[in-house]
């Protein structure tokens, strides 16, 4: 799988996500530079996390009208692999590439914690190597990761099984006005969710940040692991 | 300017220099200076710029060993770490400004060390910070921690540098002057370090980052003075942060530094162009010419006092290369960055300052430099404190641990740590509390850097020679508990007013047991800053001194990141207490708790049985046998029990100590050089101690999910965390 990782000014978490593709495939994603316009020949993009233009304005709003967005879509309406975490889900919310928008967390505090995803879109080249039901553990750290949308968005998400992953607790309970599993206040405790046709993906929590037993953990592996099988496929 | 300002004694005096240091002004310039080169001297002979109370001090500590690249005196320490790599770091205080504006007071503090940092090559891979919080009963102290919190959050976070690790302490003496001091670690390669020695006459100035606007003007003179009742109105003298143009400039200057185009760089913190531009010149003996009229500005209209004064942000100067400026302004473009040639070098040994075609301050750097005061200011010896006498223990053990588990310097700090973004880097081996120091992994190696902050004012305060000696002590006790090797540290000295002999004396006795101890341990100190005047003036007149605060930051090193064991009970283990227990219960956290007193002396330190002790442990750690470690300080052996329980979920049966010292003494005491230590087979470990000549005795055996006490008493782990949870957000709200 070749993988490429569009970095912004303010992005910070792109050497942890070259370090998690490197790990299942072998080989360093190439880093791409947001005055790009051409994605070169990749099987999937990320967009990684950090702060791009400081999130001045708002979240992901600058990065989205960046040079580079223009390849990235017409590379998603071909049917590409898309993966955006934390900030690169709020700037894929920004574009349309998503549906909703994140705000503020509930309590107004940056957090930095672990969470519990659980899985509820199987299937999926994000989450194939999953089954419903599971739930896995994973580092989280934003300010505004507080998922919303409305209440038609939510019916079709919810209907066409394009959440891809709510927060829980250790054990799978899925509780949303609890803060302790759900700490940012996500609608229907949506951590993550899929375009319709299920190749972008969009999460807050930071999976490439639990990819080896020395951090704390492999949890985050799978997802990792499963698009090198799906995008090869 | 807009009006004319007439420059004399009285206006030197407003800028903090004393009449006679205002003579010898005189008599270096053999004239009256201008406005901009009284500004200069000021700020340049301010306590913060000359250290002028302390450097008789600090150069009695000691400085080198054979790891030690870069000591004091460069903007940050630099040792070898092995493989080619380096670990450079250094500890700074931003206390003034956090009491008047608490979010940008501690924000910009986390950017200017990371500059004191990257400047010299490095990328910053941790941050820590050791904060000192006023009485958790006074108003003022929410809005402060708020405001700390979310400014360190706020740039770190932003920056893509994790926060890993950190201390807090809370005390009715830090109410009006509460501390922040900010560490930084940054990784280069060991032959790919920049200093700030400027060289070569004609060679082009540099200017990169942020505009320069009217923030922060004198903020290295207000930092270099008590607090009074007017202190909030100094807000305009506190700077505003920009963490994204940070993490640009960051970036910018590391590419940068891959290629050879720089010749010096320096970072504008305190007194700004003023003291990078003198420091720079003046280390390379050379001199500079700066022309104003190239600095980007933020503001219309500002003069050369208020350019060469400000202490806007994110900004830095270099040297280059001429044939590679263009080289260096196509990154900086890239980067969005402003990058301008603001003068060049010169072979007259003066600084020269021109704007709008006039001369706006010609100074000769030597003198400026060599006839910096330095005092020798009267120190009166600290008393001796008298011996703790008669005290009783009102409490049963299990009331006393919930009670210890929950008070403000014992209690979690995960509403703290939780808005610190700990794992951005993917480096992070052991998160804030998971061991006794934060370790970090040098990417692509098998290298650990572990990292830690420590000091107990209140041991200062009652014998401030015992408490610096115990503050360097307990970061390298910290440092071995993880397995690592302690290679140096970063001091961060906090004192009140140096012109009161009592705390100059405080200040002396302090620097002499951390040099002592320093000595003892091989523990060299390597960067570090001093931090005076912080007290504060009461309404009444009277004046409130904070505790003597020597904050030591220190690093270590693992070779083999995967032997680091952290401070979480193992389960079907044996617990062994390493050191010896004489139950000293002077200054401890239960005197305080408990019978609210402050009184006796600290616990003893021996630096001979610390290093006996702490090298014990560390090899049973490299070689597999200990699994798990905690040192044992505020609380005891109970406490410290009690956090291991609680870090992993595991419980452990407690022994009876049958030691002839009372319970209370025996559990609570805060004896030092000790550690708890999980292993397979106690007995053996034993022995070996007792080969090695260290004390060592079976305490514990590990199981279930209890702690269950000697009496036979068992609280849960899950209890023990719901009464060590509770503090900080009961206090903050949420």
């Amino acid at each position: 799988m070749k993988a490429a990782i569009i970095v912004f000014p303010g992005t910070n978490r792109e050497r942890d996500m070259a370090i998690a593709l490197k790990r299942v495939t072998g080989q360093a994603p190439r880093m791409i530079w947001h005055h790009e316009t051409d994605l070169g020949d990749t099987d999937l993009v990320v967009l990684p996390g950090g702060f791009s233009y400081g999130d001045y304005l708002r979240c992901g709003a600058m990065a989205a009208h960046s040079p580079i967005m223009g390849a990235i879509k017409a590379f998603a309406q071909k049917g590409g692999h898309v993966l955006g975490v934390c900030n690169g889900f709020q700037i894929l919310t920004e574009t349309g590439l998503l549906p909703g928008a994140l705000l503020r967390n509930a309590n107004l505090r940056f957090l930095s914690q672990d969470c519990y995803l659980k899985v509820e879109a199987e299937n999926t080249p994000f989450t194939h190597k999953w089954k419903k039901g599971d739930v896995f553990r994973t580092p989280l750290a934003h300010g505004d990761g507080n998922y919303t949308a409305d209440i038609a968005t939510l019916e079709r998400l919810e209907g066409e099984g394009l959440v891809a992953f709510r927060y829980a607790d250790a054990k799978g309970n899925v509780q949303a006005d609890d803060a302790a599993s759900n700490p940012n206040g996500s609608v229907n405790s949506i951590a993550g969710i899929l375009s319709e046709n299920k190749r972008i993906c969009g999460m807050m929590p930071h999976p490439e940040d639990l990819v080896d037993p020395l951090m704390g953990g492999e949890d985050g592996l799978p997802l990792f692991q499963g698009l090198v099988e799906a995008v090869v496929r | 300017m807009n009006k004319p300002v007439t420059v004399d004694e009285s206006l030197a005096r407003e800028f903090g220099l004393t009449s006679e240091e205002y003579g010898r002004v005189l008599s270096i310039m053999g004239r009256t200076p201008s406005l901009t080169e009284l500004g200069v001297f000021s700020v340049m002979w301010s306590e913060h710029c000359s250290y002028k109370s302390s450097r008789k001090w600090l150069r009695t500590l000691p400085t080198k060993a054979p790891w030690v690249i870069h000591g004091p005196g460069e903007n940050a320490g630099v040792v070898d770490i092995g493989q080619g790599y380096a670990a450079i770091f250094k500890m700074e205080s931003h206390n003034h400004p956090s009491f008047i504006e608490p979010y940008q007071g501690a924000a910009t503090g986390v950017g200017g060390i990371l500059r004191d940092v990257f400047t010299m090559g490095a990328r910053p891979i941790a941050n820590l910070n050791a904060l000192r919080f006023g009485s958790p009963e006074n108003p003022v102290t929410r809005r402060v921690i708020d405001g700390v919190v979310r400014g360190i959050g706020g740039y770190g976070n932003c920056v893509g540098v994790p926060t890993v690790g950190g201390e807090i302490n809370f005390h009715p003496a830090y109410d009006g002057n509460p501390l922040v001091n900010a560490m930084t670690v940054g990784l280069a390669r060991k032959d790919r370090i920049f200093l700030s020695a400027a060289a070569g006459v004609g060679n082009p100035v540099v200017y990169v980052g942020s505009r320069t606007g009217r923030d922060g003007i004198h903020g290295a003179t207000m930092s270099s003075a008590e607090f009074d009742e007017d202190a909030l109105s100094k807000r305009p003298t506190v700077q505003v942060g920009d963490p994204f143009i940070e993490k640009l400039l960051i970036e910018a200057c590391l590419e940068l530094m891959a290629t050879d185009a720089i010749v010096a760089i320096q970072d504008m913190g305190a007194a700004g162009l003023t003291s990078s531009s003198v420091e720079m010149a003046g280390k390379g003996g050379v001199g500079i010419e700066l022309d104003l009229d190239a600095v980007p500005q933020r503001e219309p209209n500002m003069t050369a006092y208020e350019m060469m004064l400000s202490e806007s942000q994110e900004r830095m100067l270099m040297v280059l290369r001429p044939d590679r400026t263009d080289v260096a302004r196509k990154i900086f473009e890239k980067w969005e960055l402003d990058f301008a040639i603001i003068g060049h070098l010169t072979d007259t040994g003066h600084i020269v300052v021109k704007h709008k075609g006039q001369l706006e301050a010609d100074i000769p750097l030597d003198p400026l430099a060599e006839q910096a005061p330095i005092y020798d200011r009267p120190a009166t010896p600290p008393k001796a404190p008298a011996p703790l006498e008669g005290v009783h223990a009102p409490l049963s053990l299990d009331a006393t641990l919930l009670k210890l588990v929950g008070s403000p310097d014992l209690a979690s700090r995960a509403w703290v740590w939780n808005q610190y973004d700990s794992t951005v880097g993917g480096q992070t081996v052991r998160r804030p509390g998971a061991a006794d120091a934060a370790i970090v992994k040098v990417e692509d190696t098998d290298i650990g850097l572990a990292i830690t902050t420590d000091c107990t004012p209140r041991y200062c305060q009652a014998d401030p020679k015992t408490g610096g000696a115990q503050a360097v002590a307990e970061a390298w006790r910290n440092l071995t508990a993880t397995g690592a090797r302690p290679l140096a540290v970063t001091d961060n000295l906090n004192f009140a007013n140096p012109e009161k002999p009592e705390i100059m004396g405080q200040f002396v006795a302090a620097v002499e047991g951390m040099g002592e101890a320093c000595s003892a341990l091989d523990f060299p100190v390597v960067s570090g800053n001093v931090s005076l005047y912080n007290e504060t003036r009461n309404p009444d007149g009277s004046t409130t001194a904070i505790l003597p605060t020597p904050a030591i930051g220190a690093l270590g090193v693992l070779d083999d990141v995967n032997k680091a064991v952290g401070l979480g009970m193992q389960p079907e283990s044996e617990v062994v207490l390493i050191g010896e227990t004489k139950g000293e219960l002077g200054q401890t956290i239960w005197l305080r708790e408990i019978l609210g007193q402050e009184a006796g002396a600290p616990p003893p330190v021996d630096l001979a049985a610390e290093k006996r002790n702490g090298d014990f442990v560390r090899s049973a750690i490299l070689d597999g046998t200990i699994t798990a470690c905690h040192d044992i300080a505020d609380g005891g052996i109970m406490v410290a029990a009690a956090e291991m329980v609680m870090a992993s979920g595991i419980g452990c049966e407690l022994e009876s100590p049958d030691s002839g010292i009372r319970p209370e003494a025996f559990w609570f005491g805060e004896d030092q050089a000790r550690y708890l230590a999980c292993v397979a087979d106690g007995k053996a470990l034993c022995e070996r101690a007792q080969a090695a000549g260290v004390p060592a005795r079976i305490i514990a055996r590990s199981g279930g999910n209890d702690l269950i006490l000697p009496s036979g008493v068992t609280i849960s782990a899950a209890r023990l965390k719901t009464a060590h949870e509770a503090f900080f957000p009961t206090l903050m709200g949420n």
